[in-house]
């Protein structure tokens, strides 16, 4: 039997299969269980109940209740819109967050494909997510939607440049770039990056907010001045994907941040063995630290103002993060 | 004092703002008996201050027919009509007296703004405020309240508070 299923999964087609469905199922899951706990955690900071009636205790079906409505709803596509570009858009954003899960290592060897360019993969392919993006914002032939895609392209745009730099610390200390590969090596070094790349770490926590367009950064769907941004025509089904890719982004975001500067799926004092079976909750509980530390930041602060906004990425972010890759390679080269 | 009389450390703001949020989380989550601002409506009911403006009641007694309310009504959503009954003289070869009877008195809820006009007007206390609020309608047509309806309120008028001294 156990024969069988080996020879079933050695198949590279019902392999393939096998991971597009675990996938498939991961995403709207997280999506639901960090809905939820955004709900819920806002309702706490602000001395409220949060969703209470749904499925009885906790409200804990409110996120299913939600997700049959938007299955209910008509979709409407306004008349002027450029129906092929609006309605590819949903599709592109959600299809980039899902292809970051390609990279992420669960455990030793559980990664749906290591590939030896993985964190330059990973940050390429959230780019995808702006074009989408974009997309959303031009074809809905609405101003607020339009306003809402221009400042995404500034903000996405402007922020992809910290987030990568942050990143090269990591690799430089790792001597790889394949994401396996920079958890082997802090295991080897045994150390998270985060102690020597807190720099980096924070650098990159910042850009992944703006990235994911979240308070302090959301002036792309500034609900107050924009109605929602480039969402603002979308609805029912559509509305879902894009609300999906939000929370599933906010997951991947958080796994890479946690594979990069926080050990992934290593904790220290744990053996190989007792690693292949906690890995994956070992990442998913740094996960969801970095995704609380996301939802406290979203329930502090407020927006920011579009220059600011560019204030911090060109003028902070940029020279703090090449200052971090020099001292680093000037440290790797001489140590 | 100059205009930046402390000068603190750059960032210490957003700091203590995180502080804020955490704590209340934690205290909302250990102590919700405590700090829970909200309460859970349909279960819970909060009790409202005397003062509350949620309908206006009617005395039926107390109404002359002055329509005073219905002319100071901003909206215009009181709507009153009477008619006068003649009353035996008191003493025998007096004069036949009038007296004003109400027949209808209704104040239409769907118009109403609650500004309270019409009981800080009303001469002869016949109008109060009462701090009910239920009484929601799916027809907006019997947001209309007659006055059997506005009379049956007067039991949930609150105690007038103390005079002063």
């Amino acid at each position: 039997m156990t024969q069988l299923i080996t020879d079933l999964f050695s198949n590279f087609w019902v392999s393939l299969a096998g991971k597009l469905l675990l996938v498939a199922t991961m995403v709207p899951v997280i999506g639901m269980l960090l809905g939820f706990a955004e709900m819920k955690l806002s309702a706490k900071m602000q001395s409220r109940v949060g969703p209470y009636f749904a499925g009885g205790r906790w409200g804990w079906a409110q996120l299913i209740a939600d997700g049959v409505k938007f299955f209910q709803k008509e979709d409407l596509i306004p008349e002027d819109a450029d129906r092929p570009v609006f309605k590819a858009a949903p599709i592109l954003v959600l299809v980039g967050t899902l292809s970051l899960f390609v990279v992420i290592p669960f455990g030793p060897g559980l990664v749906f494909q290591d590939l030896s360019v993985g964190i330059f993969y990973a940050l390429a392919i959230s780019s995808i997510g702006t074009i989408g993006v974009l997309m959303a914002g031009w074809s809905s032939a609405n101003k607020y939607s339009l306003m809402g895609g221009l400042r995404a392209a500034g903000q996405l745009i402007a922020y992809e440049l910290p987030l990568v730099l942050a990143v090269v610390g990591s690799v430089i200390m790792a001597g790889t770039m394949s994401m396996s590969g920079i958890v082997e090596a802090q295991i080897s070094a045994g150390f998270p990056f985060v102690l020597v790349q807190f720099i980096g770490f924070g650098i990159f926590m910042i850009a992944a907010l703006a990235e994911l367009s979240r308070i302090p950064f959301d002036m792309p769907i500034a609900e107050s001045e924009l109605v929602m941004g480039y969402v603002t025509e979308y609805s029912g089904f559509r509305f879902l994907f894009f609300f999906l890719a939000e929370y599933a982004n906010m997951f991947t975001m958080s796994a890479i941040a946690a594979t990069l500067f926080l050990g992934g799926y290593w904790l220290p004092f744990m053996s190989e063995s007792a690693l292949e079976f906690a890995g994956p909750l070992i990442l998913i509980g740094k996960v969801f630290l970095l995704t609380f530390i996301m939802i406290w930041f979203r329930w502090t602060f407020p927006r920011f103002r579009e220059d600011q906004l560019q204030t911090l990425a060109w003028k902070v972010l940029i020279p703090l993060a090449l200052a971090n890759i020099a001292i680093t390679a000037t440290l790797k080269v001489v140590l | 004092m100059t205009t930046n009389a402390r000068r603190t450390i750059p960032g210490s703001g957003l700091i203590k703002g995180l502080g804020v949020t955490i704590t209340t989380m934690f205290k909302t989550i250990l102590l919700p008996k405590k700090y829970l601002a909200t309460v859970n409506y349909p279960k819970v009911k909060e009790t409202l201050v005397p003062r509350a403006r949620g309908v206006i009641a009617l005395d039926q007694d107390a109404c002359t027919v002055c329509m005073l309310c219905a002319r100071q009504c901003p909206d215009w959503c009181i709507y009153i009509e009477g008619h006068k009954e003649s009353q035996p003289p008191s003493k025998p070869g007096g004069r036949i007296r009038v007296r004003a009877e109400l027949d209808r008195f209704d104040i239409d809820y769907a118009l109403c703004m609650y500004c309270g006009i019409c009981v800080e007007v009303c001469p002869f206390d016949a109008l109060f405020w009462t701090p009910e609020y239920e009484y929601s309608e799916s027809k907006m047509g019997n947001m209309l309240h007659d006055m059997d309806r506005l009379q049956d309120w007067m039991t949930t008028v609150p105690e007038p508070p103390a005079l002063e001294k």
